[in-house]
């Protein structure tokens, strides 16, 4: 289990470009639920993403990640817990190095790192295993570098990569925006599948209303650094795109209220 | 043509090159680094294993000071960067400007003469070599046993850790590499090794002097770099072969172009020679590609 409690953080302190990205942002996330993140530019999706990881630290607030209070540890200290997968098919592997490479660098997250040769025999059946379950033939490309592979395949890697250990929480942030629609969706079938297979807990962010409702079992939505509304079970059942339109134009307007009795 | 004599003692500061090349290479290359502390820490092995050696110490041990002492000043370097979020060239100047002044201190002058003590080559010169075949197969032995203890390490577990911190931090960091934590233990193994060169240098030429490192870096790139042209580094062990060719390379031309009369180049140009061949070595790959892609476009 994952919570956020009232989570406030803000970019650029005392200069004139403040910007508070996170305002109060609280969310628990349950043992195997699978959460999509909507919300416009700016609301805070990324930056949320960024706390739970450790990349950015909270100006106040407590996460805790299984009864562990991680709010003030560094990202490679909650990496252990916490599985991530980037919006950049780039940045989630290493080019220079091989595929078995990265995969060694992955089975070992959150571990401690010895001596021994990294790239272990006894690996080797694991990441054919699972290479093979990508059907992308890439478990007879083990040697080769990461960088000879599209950014869909490096993209599905990545993804092998963060479910190779167990986690409390696997953070996907937008990663098949950056995809050509038929790729995008053979990694959005594979995120399903492996998080159904492996019973994951994960939050997904995503751009695609659509897509936080067709993906996942709960659907939250953010704006202003703040979770707006958060839906689940039979309400979001037979919620279509429109429906969502329609709560998020509502929570705008009355933003926009709001506004207009603080100014008038 | 090359004399005997200097052919051999081109190979010879090319093989202790190829050290401050592995060096160059880890904090460079696998770190993305730009360290200058190597111009400070290859006269400190030097002043170490001198002064200790001086002392009365064994030539081996005093060079594993050495080596001790180049990693802690690289450390120096890497905290100042890690830590207090200075600029990582600013950081390693930083290291370097004060170096001099603890060589000074190390040795209580500028120089210090080895000539007539006993170092880690004296024992060898009973096998039969000649004198001056006797550096540079002590120094191969050495750079061999170098280059495969670093290429094991860059298949460690460790190793990938390292490379993987150089080639993309926030993946690293993603799974749990503690980033600050390699690139201090990095460039403290890239200084021990320039360390090492520096004693070793010290040891061959007899005398350890505070100046000696002027220009170790700019040296240690070329050597880089013309490897990389020559062997194209497509893995770890490649990269590191590249490093010592290119450092014997670099030497060798360098004894080509002084012992060349009609070039008229003498000693005191060499830093200019070198200054030349380390910017023909960074542009001439890119003009290279250039012609070749001028070329496929007017194809096309």
């Amino acid at each position: 289990m994952i919570s956020a409690t009232d989570l406030t953080l803000t970019f650029g302190k005392g200069t004139p470009l403040e910007n508070p990205a996170l305002r109060g942002m609280s969310l628990t996330v349950n043992q195997g639920e699978f959460v999509t993140v909507i919300g416009s530019n700016g609301a805070g999706k990324s930056t949320f993403l960024n706390a739970l990881a450790g990349e950015v630290l909270v100006d106040s607030g407590q996460i805790i990640v299984d009864g562990m209070d991680v709010t003030r540890l560094s990202t490679h200290k909650r990496a252990g817990q916490v599985a991530r997968v980037f919006q950049d098919p780039l940045a989630g592997t290493c080019e220079g190095l091989t595929i078995e490479e990265n995969l060694a660098l992955a089975i070992k997250r959150g571990q401690l790192r010895g001596l021994t040769s990294a790239v272990k025999k006894q690996y080797l059946g694991q990441f054919r295993d699972s290479l093979s379950s990508l059907k992308l033939g890439l478990e007879n490309r083990l040697g080769d570098k990461m960088g000879l592979l599209s950014g869909g395949q490096r993209q599905a890697v990545s993804l092998l990569m963060a479910s190779l250990t167990p986690s409390s929480i696997l953070l996907l942030d937008e990663h098949t925006a950056a995809l050509d629609p038929k790729t995008a969706a053979f990694v959005l079938d594979l995120t399903e599948k492996i998080i159904d297979e492996r019973k994951l807990t994960a939050l997904m962010v995503t751009h695609s209303m659509k897509q936080a409702l067709e993906v996942g079992s709960r659907t939250v939505m953010l704006h202003q650094g703040q979770v707006v509304f958060d839906i689940a079970g039979k309400d979001r059942e037979g919620m279509e795109v429109k429906d969502l339109l329609g709560l998020f134009e509502k929570q705008r307007g009355l933003e926009v209220d709001d506004d207009s009795l603080l100014l008038g | 043509m090359l004399s005997e004599i200097a052919f051999y003692g081109a190979l010879e500061t090319g093989l202790i090159y190829g050290l401050v090349a592995f060096g160059i290479y880890l904090s460079f290359r696998v770190l993305d680094f730009p360290d200058l502390t190597v111009d400070g820490s290859f006269p400190l092995g030097a002043a170490v294993a001198a002064v200790l050696i001086l002392a009365g110490w064994n030539p081996w041990f005093a060079t594993g000071m050495a080596v001790l002492a180049g990693m802690a000043a690289g450390a120096v370097t890497a905290i100042l960067n890690v830590k207090l979020n200075i600029l990582n060239l600013l950081a390693s100047i930083l290291t370097m400007i004060a170096l001099y002044s603890v060589n000074l201190r190390i040795m209580g002058r500028p120089n210090l003469a080895l000539l007539t003590e006993e170092t880690v080559l004296t024992p060898w010169y009973d096998l039969g070599l000649s004198f001056h075949q006797v550096p540079v197969v002590l120094f191969v032995i050495v750079v061999l046993v170098a280059l495969i203890l670093l290429w094991r390490f860059m298949k460690s577990e460790t190793g990938l850790a390292m490379r993987a911190t150089g080639a993309n931090a926030r993946m690293a960091r993603a799974q749990g590499i503690a980033t600050g934590g390699m690139i201090i233990l990095g460039v403290a193994l890239s200084n021990g090794l320039v360390g090492l060169a520096g004693a070793l240098f010290a040891q061959s030429q007899g005398a350890a002097d505070v100046t000696m490192g002027v220009g170790v870096i700019v040296i240690g790139l070329a050597s880089l770099i013309g490897g990389e042209a020559v062997i194209t580094p497509t893995s770890v062990v490649r990269a590191l072969i590249a490093c010592v060719i290119g450092a014997i390379m670099y030497r060798l031309a360098i004894a080509f172009a002084l012992n060349a009369d009609v070039l008229g180049l003498q000693a005191q140009d060499l830093n200019l020679i070198t200054a030349v061949l380390v910017t023909l070595a960074i542009v001439l790959p890119g003009v290279r590609s250039n012609l070749t892609s001028r070329f496929s476009r007017n194809k096309a």
